[in-house]
């Protein structure tokens, strides 16, 4: 993915590029019956795909502004849950920990009113390769 | 299966202490919300382990080239199915949230597909639960990812809202 585009899983959950964050691209998305997990709360999973597609987006940025032009493929993910997510709009940014010739780490936060009170933290692992053409 | 007609009764069966049944709690949590959105359907289940499906789709597709599916929909399905795995293992509902989730991605799922997971709770603590799970596209031999994670059994009042 490029990035500046979603893919039809993200834009079915409504989710949406924000203005980006010191150079990473932030990814937000509002509450509603889709993003229900307990009730009157976010679905773990759909926080874990949301963290997701900021992790993709941050490394997607970070290579096209090395000028690499790369395959993606998740390695794995490890999530930490810490506070409920609540019926409102909900961020994530992630941050480029490393992108070296086969592997990418990224960390990843999302947060709600306060960015300072994040909802969940993971970090994701990536496998890069050069483009099949 | 009782149909709660109100918000009060909705959340009074997801927060009392109650027996669980597994095939009768996967239809009425699949029945709304994300689990619904994806299509999650209730599979098969042991004494400490559930297995919960769903059908590829187009708009769960994380890779238009190829067709494969994102990653959102299978962390929800093992998050849901290792969820489930500690009450299927208990017997008895007991709210508890997500510590944390780890999902190792062994290999793309194959498009079109329908995806599986298997989970099981394999031990218990007075107030946590260890799960892991497996999901497949049809042989649990080939795995499409492995997850292991904690639950944390909580009080229920403000569990839902």
């Amino acid at each position: 993915m490029k990035s500046t585009e979603l893919p039809p899983y993200a834009q079915a959950m409504g989710m949406t590029f924000a203005d980006p964050d010191d150079g990473s691209p932030v990814i937000t998305m509002d509450f509603g019956p889709r993003a229900i997990g307990r009730p009157g709360f976010f679905h773990g999973g759909v926080i874990g795909g949301l963290l997701e597609m900021a992790g993709f987006a941050a490394l997607a940025a970070e290579l096209e502004r090395q000028g690499l032009d790369m395959r993606i493929k998740p390695i794995n993910i490890s999530t930490e849950y810490l506070r409920a997510g609540l019926p409102e709009r909900m961020f994530a940014r992630g941050e480029v920990v490393r992108a070296g010739r086969r592997v990418a780490n990224v960390r990843i936060e999302a947060w709600q009113s306060r960015r300072d009170r994040p909802v969940a933290s993971c970090w994701m692992n990536f496998q890069l390769s050069p483009k099949r053409d | 299966m009782d149909q709660p007609d109100s918000r009060e009764a909705v959340i009074a069966a997801f927060t009392g202490d109650v027996p669980f049944d597994p095939s009768i709690w996967t239809e009425r949590m699949n029945a709304g919300g994300h689990s619904g959105f994806i299509g999650m359907r209730y599979r098969d289940h042991g004494s400490n382990w559930i297995e919960l499906g769903f059908d590829w789709r187009e708009d769960l597709v994380g890779d238009p080239e190829t067709g494969v599916l994102a990653s959102g929909p299978i962390i929800s399905l093992l998050d849901n199915a290792t969820s489930l795995s500690v009450w299927t293992r208990t017997g008895r509902f007991r709210p508890q949230v997500t510590l944390d989730l780890r999902i190792d991605y062994s290999r793309a799922a194959t498009p079109r597909r329908p995806l599986i997971a298997r989970a099981e709770c394999y031990q218990m603590r007075r107030s946590m639960a260890f799960v892991r799970g497996i999901a497949h596209d049809g042989d649990i031999n080939d795995p499409v990812a492995h997850a292991a994670g904690i639950f944390i059994l909580v009080e229920g009042q403000d569990w839902a809202k």
